[in-house]
């Protein structure tokens, strides 16, 4: 099983899905952040779909999952680059992503975790 | 469009990775008929539910995928088979947000929706059967 690398920039810990994910990679993606939010102490989560090439029912249920975890660690997860043909299949397969953040891109993903944290009365993207 | 001579793949589906496989398989038949990259993400996706639904509740099977020509039209079949326990209430199972398990109930739902056509077959103590199409537009 291939899993998926997590890059911590600041406090932020940034995943970026590169690989064809089968059921038990996602499950080990979600442990593996677990673990990691609650080892650093990062503050922000961005998952970047950005090469996934498909999402349905069990990795749009990541997505939700991965957010649940991060706000038992006070963590914030924005998921960003989502293709446009992957937006209307989600939409016509049922899936709602339960409240998960979402934006255009990486850039505007971060600034989202930044502006959260501002008010949060945290600096910038410093780690904690 | 150049005819093919070669007939249906066939993928078997006993694990994980297995899944993988078949939406691979089924994007590359996707391609090839030049499905929109739209059409191609809702096969593929469907295809992924009903493969890992073979796995999971089936208890393993195959897929098979072919391309299909009717009235002048192009489209690729996809149809997963498995000799699992098979589903006692269609119409239930069909329903959205109905799991057996503690999935979301999307699968099966969500996947006809996906696709143009789309047939259940199922015998409780036999198998089930599901089979797609998604035409060229
Ligand atoms: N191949 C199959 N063999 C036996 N039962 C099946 C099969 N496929 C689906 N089912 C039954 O139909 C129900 C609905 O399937 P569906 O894929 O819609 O939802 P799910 O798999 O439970 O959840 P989700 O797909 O959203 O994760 C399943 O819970 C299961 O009981
Ligand atoms: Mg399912």
């Amino acid at each position: 099983m291939e899993r998926v690398p997590i890059l911590k920039i600041g406090g932020v810990l940034l995943v970026s899905i590169q690989i064809d994910l089968q059921d038990q990679s996602v499950l080990a993606l979600q442990e593996d952040l677990a673990e990691k939010i609650s080892a650093t102490g990062a503050h922000g989560v961005v998952i970047d779909i950005s090469a996934v090439e498909i999402v349905d029912s069990f990795i749009g249920r990541m997505f939700a999952t991965i957010a649940s975890i991060s706000r038992l660690f006070d963590a914030d997860t924005v998921v960003v680059g989502m293709r446009p043909a992957v937006a209307i299949t989600l939409v016509e397969l049922g899936l709602t992503l339960g409240g998960v953040r979402t934006a255009l891109d990486l850039e505007r993903g971060m600034r989202i975790l930044e502006n959260i944290g501002r008010e949060r009365g945290r600096t910038g993207l410093e780690a904690r | 469009m150049t005819p093919r001579s070669d007939g249906p793949e066939e993928l078997p589906i006993r694990a994980d990775d297995d899944v993988v496989r078949v939406r691979q398989l089924v994007r590359t038949y996707a391609q090839q008929v030049k499905l929109s990259l739209v059409d191609q993400t809702k096969l593929v996706t469907a295809a992924s539910e009903l493969a890992r639904n073979t796995l999971v509740y089936g208890g393993g099977g195959f897929a098979r995928v072919e391309i299909i020509t009717a009235d002048g039209r192009t489209g690729i079949r996809a149809s997963f088979h498995d000799e699992g326990p098979g589903i006692p209430d269609l119409s239930l199972a069909l329903a959205d947000g109905w799991s057996s398990g503690k999935g979301m109930g999307l699968g099966l739902s969500g996947a006809r929706r996906l696709v143009d056509e789309f047939d259940l077959d199922s015998e409780v103590g036999r198998g089930t059967v599901v089979m797609v199409v998604k035409w060229k537009r």
